[in-house]
C-alpha cells in the first residue's frame, strides 16, 4: 500500500509541471495571444483590450495559472479560438481514432516484436537469430512515414491488395498500424532477445532444466514470463512516442483523428487546443506508466523493494 | 582518474574484425564530405534544372530527375547537410545541457535535486516530437529550430543517467577522499565526476544520433525544415511521395538516405559501445528508446548486481 501511496505521490508534481508547460505556452508565443485571435479582423486596440479582459489576461501569472489549474480540475480545457467549441470536446471526438491506430500499433509490435525476439534468444548466433536481427536492425532504423510510403507504394499501388487511403474500415486499419508498429516491434524484438539469453543463463532455469522441464516450457513459462516485465514497461514508456507517431502516420494515410487537428492547430496558433492537447498527453502518459508500474509492482514483489525511498 | 567504474576490457576472445575498423573512419570522412564540401561528390548543383523532366534513374542520372529536371542524386547528396547538422548539433547541445543539469543535480543539495529532477520528469513526460512542435511553433520552422528542439527535447535522458551515476559515485572511495582532502562539490563534480561519467555519455550520444536523425528528418517531412526549394532529406521525401505512384524514385531515394544514415549511426553506436564498455553499454543502450523522452524504468528495473550497491534517495537502483 505504501509503495501505490508514494508512486502515486511522485506523479503530483509531474502533472502539476505539466499543466505548468501547458499554461505557460500563451505566453511563450511571440505576440498578444488576444492579437492573435482577432489577427486579419482589423482588431482596434480597445477590442483587443476587452478580450484580454474577457479572457483573463490582465490579471497577474499566478492569478491566471490558479484559474488554468481551477478549469482543469473541472474538465474544462478551455474554448477554440477558431470554432468556439469546447476544447475538450474537440479533443474527445477526434482522440477514438488515433487511441485506435495506437493501440493496433503496439498489437503489431507485440505480436512480431515478442516472438521474433523469443526465436532468436533461444538460439543466438543461429541463423534465425541473425535473421531476427537484421530484421530488428532494419526496423529501428527505417522511419516509420517511409516505411509507410513504401508498404503503400508495394501493397496499394502494384498489388492493390490494400486501400492506400485510410477507409475507415479494418482493412485500411492495416496499413497504419504496420508502419508505426514495424519500429516498436524492432525495439521489442531486441529487449526480448536480450532479456531471453540473459535468463538463460540465470539459476531459476538451470534448475528447471535439471527438474526435467522441456525446452518449450521453459523458454515460455520460465524465461518469457520474466521477459514481460521490461516489455510492458517498454511500451508504457513509449507511449507518448506512438501516440504522436500515429497522428503523423494519420496524416499520410489520410485518417481523421488528433494529428492532423493538432498540426492545424500549432500553424494557426490555436492556443487553447495545443495546451489541450499537451495536459491530455502527458496526464495520460504519466497515468498510463503509472497502471504500468502498480501493475508490474503487483507481478513482481522486488520491484516494490527497488522503488523505495 | 583510473578508477575502474565501469569496465573497460574488451571481452576476451571474441574476434574484432577489420569492419570494425574500418567503418568508423570512412563514416566520419563521408559525414565530413556531406557537410563541407558536397559539391565533391556531385557534379550538379542540387537546384540546377536539366532538360530531362521526371526520367527514371539512368547512368546519366542515377537516381533519376524530378519535375523540374532537378537531380535527385545531386539533391539527395546536399540534402544531407541540414539533416546531420541539426542531428548533431541537437544532440551536442543536448549533451552539453544534460550533462551540466546532471551533475549538478547529483552533487546538489536534497531540495534543489528533487526540484531538478521533477522538471526533467516533465519533460520526460511530454513525447520529443511534441516538444519539438510546440518549440516550433513559438521559434518558426528551420534548422536552428531544430537544433534547439532537439536539444531541448534529448536533453532529460542525459539528465537524469549522468543524475543517477553522480549520485552513485558519490559514495565512491576516490570521491570521499577527495572530500576529505578539501574539494568542493563543484571541483569535486567536474575533476572527478566527469571523467568518469564520459563513457557512459559516450555511449547514449552515440545512440542518441541515430534517434535524432529520424525526430529531424520526421520534422522536415512535416515541412518545418528547411524551405524548398532547398534540398532536405525529409522535405524531398514528402514532396516525392504525392507522385509515389508514377515517380517512385522521387521519394524512395531520400528516404533511402535517412534510413541509410540511421543504421549507420546505430552500428557505430554499437561498435562503440563494445569497443568502450562491454559490459554496461549494452543495457545503456538498450535503454536509449526510453530515456529519450522517457524516465528510465526505475521501479521496474531490478537491480543491477555489479558496482557498489548503494542505495540512493530517488531509489532508482544503478
Amino acid at each position: 500500500m505504501t509503495f501505490v501511496l508514494r508512486r502515486l505521490g511522485s506523479a503530483v508534481p509531474v502533472v502539476l509541471g505539466i499543466t505548468l508547460v501547458a499554461f505557460l505556452l500563451i505566453h511563450a508565443i511571440p505576440g498578444d495571444p488576444a492579437a492573435v485571435i482577432l489577427f486579419g479582423a482589423n482588431a482596434s486596440p480597445e477590442q483587443i483590450a476587452a478580450l484580454r479582459t474577457q479572457l483573463g489576461l490582465d490579471r497577474s501569472l499566478p492569478t491566471q495559472y490558479l484559474d488554468f489549474l481551477g478549469q482543469l480540475l473541472h474538465g474544462d480545457l478551455g474554448t477554440s479560438y477558431l470554432t468556439s467549441n469546447s476544447v475538450a470536446h474537440e479533443l474527445l471526438s477526434r482522440a477514438p481514432s488515433t487511441i485506435l491506430l495506437a493501440v493496433s500499433a503496439i498489437v503489431v509490435a507485440v505480436v512480431v516484436g515478442v516472438p521474433l525476439g523469443l526465436v532468436a534468444g533461444s538460439r543466438p548466433g543461429s541463423v534465425l537469430d541473425r535473421l531476427a536481427r537484421g530484421i530488428s536492425f532494419l526496423g529501428v532504423a527505417i522511419p516509420y512515414f517511409f516505411l509507410a510510403l513504401l508498404l503503400v507504394l508495394l501493397l496499394s499501388v502494384r498489388l492493390g491488395w490494400l486501400p492506400a487511403i485510410d477507409d475507415g474500415t479494418p482493412k485500411g486499419l492495416i496499413l497504419p498500424a504496420v508502419s508505426l508498429g514495424w519500429g516498436y516491434a524492432a525495439i521489442l524484438t531486441r529487449l526480448v532477445r536480450g532479456r531471453i539469453i540473459e535468463e538463460y543463463r540465470s539459476e531459476y532455469v538451470r534448475s528447471a532444466r535439471a527438474r526435467g522441464c522441456g525446452e518449450g516450457r521453459v523458454l515460455l513459462a520460465h524465461a518469457l514470463r520474466n521477459s514481460a516485465i521490461p516489455a510492458i514497461t517498454t511500451i508504457g514508456l513509449q507511449f507518448g512516442n506512438i501516440l504522436t507517431g500515429a497522428a503523423i502516420t494519420e496524416v499520410i494515410f489520410g485518417r481523421a483523428g488528433l494529428g492532423s487537428f493538432l498540426a492545424t492547430s500549432i500553424s494557426n496558433k490555436n492556443i487553447p487546443v495545443v495546451q489541450g492537447a499537451i495536459v491530455v498527453i502527458g496526464i495520460g502518459y504519466v497515468l498510463i506508466n503509472l497502471v504500468v508500474d502498480l501493475v508490474v509492482g503487483a507481478v513482481d514483489p522486488r520491484t516494490r523493494l527497488a522503488g523505495a525511498r | 582518474m583510473t578508477v575502474p567504474l565501469l569496465g573497460t576490457a574488451r571481452p576476451a576472445g571474441r574476434a574484432r574484425g577489420g569492419l570494425g575498423r574500418v567503418v568508423p573512419v570512412v563514416l566520419v570522412v563521408l559525414v565530413l564530405v556531406l557537410l563541407l564540401a558536397p559539391g565533391l561528390l556531385s557534379r550538379t548543383g542540387p537546384v540546377d534544372t536539366t532538360d530531362a523532366f521526371l526520367s527514371p534513374p539512368s547512368a546519366e542520372h542515377w537516381f533519376g530527375t524530378d519535375q523540374l529536371g532537378r537531380d535527385v542524386f545531386s539533391r539527395t547528396v546536399f540534402g544531407a547537410r541540414p539533416v546531420l547538422l541539426a542531428s548533431l548539433l541537437g544532440v551536442l547541445v543536448a549533451v552539453v545541457a544534460g550533462v551540466a543539469l546532471g551533475v549538478l543535480a547529483g552533487a546538489a543539495p536534497r531540495w534543489l535535486n528533487a526540484v531538478l529532477m521533477r522538471a526533467v520528469d516533465v519533460l520526460l513526460a511530454l513525447p520529443v516530437l511534441l516538444i519539438a512542435l510546440i518549440l516550433i511553433a513559438t521559434a518558426g520552422s528551420g534548422v536552428r529550430s531544430i537544433v534547439i528542439a532537439l536539444g531541448v527535447a534529448f536533453t532529460p535522458g542525459f539528465a537524469r543517467v549522468v543524475e543517477a551515476s553522480v549520485r552513485r559515485l558519490r559514495t565512491a572511495e576516490y570521491v570521499q577522499a577527495a572530500h576529505v582532502f578539501g574539494s568542493t562539490g563543484l571541483r569535486t563534480a567536474v575533476r572527478h565526476l566527469l571523467p568518469n561519467l564520459m563513457t557512459e555519455v559516450v555511449v547514449l550520444a552515440s545512440s542518441a544520433v541515430g534517434w535524432a536523425v529520424l525526430t529531424a528528418s520526421t520534422l522536415s517531412f512535416l515541412g518545418l525544415g528547411v524551405q524548398l526549394p532547398q534540398p532536405d532529406w525529409g522535405s524531398d521525401l514528402a514532396a516525392g511521395a504525392t507522385s509515389l505512384a508514377t515517380s517512385w524514385w522521387l521519394a524512395t531515394f531520400p528516404g533511402l538516405a535517412v534510413t541509410i544514415t540511421i543504421l549507420l549511426a546505430n552500428f557505430t553506436g554499437d561498435q562503440l559501445m563494445s569497443a568502450l564498455d562491454p559490459r554496461d553499454g549494452l543495457r545503456l543502450r538498450q535503454s536509449m528508446p526510453r530515456l529519450l523522452g522517457r524516465r528510465p524504468a526505475g521501479p521496474a528495473e531490478p537491480g543491477r548486481s555489479t558496482g557498489p550497491v548503494t542505495t540512493n534517495r530517488d531509489g532508482a537502483v544503478g
